[in-house]
């Protein structure tokens, strides 16, 4: 390190300011002495902090997508016996007679699922802080392979342009739903969904799985390999230990999906069995024995339920991180945030099967998941606990970050709550893909992840950017989208108690079904206004860029390193040498200080006055 | 809310909902209050300090402790509920068998000796949906029907099955569900308690049927796999039970093309009376 600061030119602080060549890595060699071009700064970069920015943008464009796709089946479950003619131009074939077409309603239903879970919340959100924030709070000049940075966001890119391409092929995207449960996406005759665009949703999610091994794998190696002097992981802020968790998660269970698919696609293609047995389907028996479409299942939840951790524990790291700096309040039992960050990422590799207690399986391989799934529930409270303590006696700072990080625990216990109920076998029996479902992860999931990411937005933008977001229009985004969000969901349990099933077309069928037509309409209509109310947040995003209040180095008064660089960081992120760290992230109000915040890179020797006895616990 | 019950166990879980509701209920609006109470009363004040106060031991054990034994609670309740729906069906339980294909519901009966004959998916056709394997003597009385009758009181053992891609029976009054895979067949028992009659009675609608809906995603028609169920008092039941015919009966020419293949198994399927099904059931009605 030493040798590359004394050929650090000093970056003065200020949006616009050009960043000098910094030599940070040996990679960047040879880019020492001249300035990037505009390809290598912007489009093949390897800072992560541009690195970041793609992905965020990426993200916001994909929710834009998902939000859409999930307009147009709200559109058709409010009025399934109503026409669309307007959208003919825009659906073409995809509308008969101004019908939606059925098949298109799960291709709709799938894409949506599948770009928000994994194209917006797990590229999006973790993808953008993780690479923002890891090096900038572990006290790095950058990720600790730059160049695998940059791999990771084009293999996203790249696996974002084929999903998007399969929106438009010939027989439709995929319309498995999101899990994609063979022998529907193993046969491309079930479905015209499971033809060509199946396939191109297995390949999309294979170069998804790669990038998300590289991102993993970077980000692990630099929380390990490249905190700076005094960081230990005991001093580490909680976003960092959640994304060092959640990276692991990731490496663990991607693979498996990986794997899933792999055997899918050679199921698909090269006459395997598998996913197959004893099918009759489309006028012939398949010569298909031995295999099992459970087994897939198995597979799939092996990741798909760590994947919801994947997608909430950085909203849960940065939520705590806002928390604190606005209640200008240390995080509550910190070493208990961690515990249980470290206890939820564990057995969410144990509970897989809870999605699985009506497939058939082995009632006493059921009792032992439902008791795994309810012990969860442990930790998640600890969590919600720990956050309310930090609330109390605050002095609480309510930033548009502060009410999402408010909003993100409010959503988190009333989607946790009802997980309550699913984790146990005997109710699933009768909640399993209903729409009790659908609300439930879509609260604790969906949403609070959703309201994680805005925090931290909100939050990190003028460390981004050099300027802030607009308050106001914060403010306003901020209660539009919280009222939607339980005025679409909570009517959402009711209908799902009914007995509502999910991915269903139209309800008309069924007298069971049909007695909420008006609440359908209801949620529709809630939907797409709250929908809508986003956009008042991508137009302060865009407008600040440029037009923003300007940023001071350390807006909020923090405490955690990336607030020590200049308001916008340049390429090797401080200009001087990387300030050593001496205590953990989260002194604020300390008594006998002169300040109601003390930055971690403050000594102890300059603090006399306020060096509690706590301290020595904190080593 | 929840559809009206008519299953014995539909009554047991309803009453383990509606506890956990209350007990979430509780928990929701104390930490909303908490929540809310604190974000206002500690808002930013000109010159306060906010209370210094990282940790303490004790109520972070003591909150650790209070979720743990809940949980350990609801988890109690919730196995021993489960173990009781997935157990053993009674010996003496109605059997019939409901095999799930895009986009639709095929029923069928053991007929009066209450086994199900053999099934193969390769001889299934246009007219043998069920793909009846006629060499086997068990299967010669087995009868398809248009929807499902079960008797009231009883208990009924559902056999599950699906011939091409996954489904999932759901019927929402009995709370049933079981998903149907094929090349794997499941099961689920259940004791209706009302007739159709009495729930149309209680309900106020004359039309009011039960029904069985799709619950896994499988194509175009998912949404619109709907059976009907019927529920009989035991009398009617074995009435509608003895007026069946059974499959092999009503094909004659896909008997004779199995009596070709077999002529011993053939013979002894000649040798069963055609007419007066009893079902074994009644014995024990
Ligand atoms: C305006 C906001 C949103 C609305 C109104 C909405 C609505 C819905 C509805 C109604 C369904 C169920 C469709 C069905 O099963 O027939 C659904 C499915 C789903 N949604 Fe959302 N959603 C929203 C945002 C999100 C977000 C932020 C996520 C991120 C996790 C998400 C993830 C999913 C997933 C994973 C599915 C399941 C897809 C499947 O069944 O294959 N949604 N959404
Ligand atoms: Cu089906
Ligand atoms: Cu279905």
């Amino acid at each position: 390190m030493a040798a590359n600061l004394s050929n650090q030119a000093q970056v003065q602080g200020g949006a616009g300011v050009t960043e000098p060549g910094i030599s940070h890595n040996e990679h960047t060699h040879h880019d020492e002495h001249h300035e990037q071009g505009f390809l290598s700064k912007y489009v093949f970069s390897t800072d992560h902090k541009t690195i970041a920015k793609q992905f965020l943008i990426t993200g916001m464009l994909w929710a834009i997508i998902g939000g859409t796709l999930s307009s147009l089946f709200r559109l058709q479950l409010g009025w399934p016996e109503s026409t669309f003619e307007w959208l003919q131009p825009v659906l073409g074939k995809w509308i008969e007679a101004g019908k939606l077409n059925p098949e298109f309603y799960l291709a709709l239903v799938t894409m949506h699922g599948t770009i928000m879970v994994f194209f917006v919340l797990t590229a999006g959100l973790s993808g953008t802080f993780s690479n923002f924030l890891i090096p900038l709070q572990i006290g790095a000049r950058d990720m600790a392979s730059g160049f695998m940075n940059m791999l990771s966001y084009w293999f996203f890119f790249i696996s974002s342009v084929i999903m998007f391409v399969s929106l438009f092929i010939e027989t439709g995207p995929a319309a498995a739903g999101w899990t994609i449960y063979p022998p529907l996406s193993a046969l491309p005759q079930a479905i015209p969904g499971s033809g060509a665009g199946m396939t191109l949703w297995l390949v999309s999610m294979a170069l998804f799985i790669v990038s998300q091994l590289l991102g993993g794998v970077n980000y692990i190696t630099t929380v390990i390999n490249l905190r700076t002097q005094g960081m230990s992981m005991s001093k580490l802020p909680l976003t960092i230990w959640a994304f060092f968790l959640t990276a692991i998660l990731g490496l663990l269970a991607f693979p498996v999906l990986f794997s899933a698919a792999l055997l899918l696609i050679f199921d698909r293609s090269f006459g395997t069995s598998f996913f197959l047995s004893d099918i009759y389907i489309a006028g012939q028996a398949l010569p298909n024995t031995g295999g099992s479409p459970i087994l897939f299942q198995h597979l799939f939840w092996f990741l798909g339920h760590p994947e919801v951790y994947i997608v909430i524990m950085p909203a849960m790291g940065m939520v705590s991180e806002i928390l604190a700096t606005n209640s200008r309040k240390p995080i509550f039992g910190y070493r208990a945030m961690i515990g249980s960050l470290i206890g939820i990422s564990l057995l969410s590799f144990v509970v897989w099967a809870h999605h699985m207690f009506v497939t058939g399986m082995n009632p006493f391989l059921g009792s032992v998941f439902m008791f795994l799934t309810l012990i969860i529930a442990v930790p998640s409270a600890v969590k919600t606990f720990n956050w309310l303590a930090t609330l109390w006696r605050g002095n609480i700072r309510f930033t548009s970050a502060m009410l999402f990080s408010i909003g993100f625990v409010s959503l988190f216990i009333a989607g946790g709550l009802t997980g309550i109920v699913l984790g146990n076998a005997a109710l699933d029996i009768q909640m399993h893909n209903t729409y009790f479902v659908v609300a439930h992860f879509h609260l604790v999931m969906g949403s609070s992840a959703f309201f994680g990411l805005f925090a931290g937005v909100y939050h990190w933008f003028p460390k981004m950017f050099g300027r802030h977001l607009d308050e106001k229009l914060g403010y306003i985004h901020f209660w539009l989208t919280f009222l939607g969000v339980y005025l679409v969901f909570l009517p959402m349990h009711y209908v799902g108690i009914a007995g509502f099933p999910r991915r269903y077309y139209a309800w008309t069928g069924f007298d069971t079904f049909s007695q909420f037509a008006n609440l359908n309409k209801f949620i529709s209509v809630a939907a797409i206004l709250a929908f809508f109310a986003q956009f008042v947040f991508v137009f302060n995003f865009f407008y600040s860029i440029f037009r923003g209040r300007r940023a001071s180095e350390n807006p909020w008064n923090s405490t955690t390193l990336e607030w020590t660089t200049p308001v916008v960081p340049g390429h090797g992120n401080w200009p001087g040498a990387i300030p050593a760290v001496h205590r953990w992230p989260y002194d604020y109000s300390k008594p006998g200080a002169a300040e109601d915040f003390i930055p971690q890179n403050v000594p102890y020797s300059q603090t006399q006055s306020s060096n509690l006895p706590y301290e020595k616990e904190m080593e | 809310m929840n559809p009206p019950i008519a299953s014995v166990h539909g009554h047991a879980t309803e009453r383990m909902f509606w506890t956990t509701m209350i007990i979430l209920g509780i928990v929701f609006a104390l930490t909303h209050i908490l929540l809310f109470v604190y974000s206002y009363k500690y808002q930013h004040k000109e010159g306060r300090r906010a209370f210094f106060f990282p940790h303490n031991n004790k109520i972070e054990i003591i909150w650790t402790l209070i979720p743990a034994i809940v949980m350990a609670g609801l988890v109690f309740a919730g196995w021993k509920e489960w173990s009781r729906i997935m157990g053993p069906a009674p010996k003496d339980a109605v059997v019939l068998e409901v095999m799930g294909k895009q986009f639709n519901w095929l029923v069928r009966y053991p007929g009066r000796d209450q086994k199900l004959g053999v099934v193969n998916y390769r001889l299934i056709d246009a007219t043998n949906e069920f793909g009846f394997d006629l060499s086997d003597q068990s299967g010669l009385d087995d009868f398809v029907a248009p929807e499902i009758h079960v008797p009231k009181g009883h208990p009924v053992l559902l056999r599950i099955r699906s011939r091409d891609v996954l489904h999932a029976v759901y019927m929402p009054h009995f709370r049933v569900q079981m998903y149907a895979v094929p090349g794997m067949p499941t099961k689920f028992w259940f004791t209706p308690t009302k007739t159709t009659d009495e729930m149309r009675a209680q309900t106020g609608n004359p039309k009011f049927n039960y029904e069985l809906a799709c619950n896994q995603i499988c194509g175009r028609g998912h949404f619109a796999m709907k059976l009907n169920i019927v529920v009989d008092e035991p009398d009617d039941y074995v009435a509608w039970f003895s007026q069946q015919k059974s499959f092999s009966e009503q094909n004659p020419d896909i008997l004779a093309s199995f009596k070709q293949k077999t002529n011993k198994l053939a013979s002894k399927a000649a040798a069963i009376p055609a007419a007066a099904v009893v079902p074994a059931a009644n014995a024990s009605l």
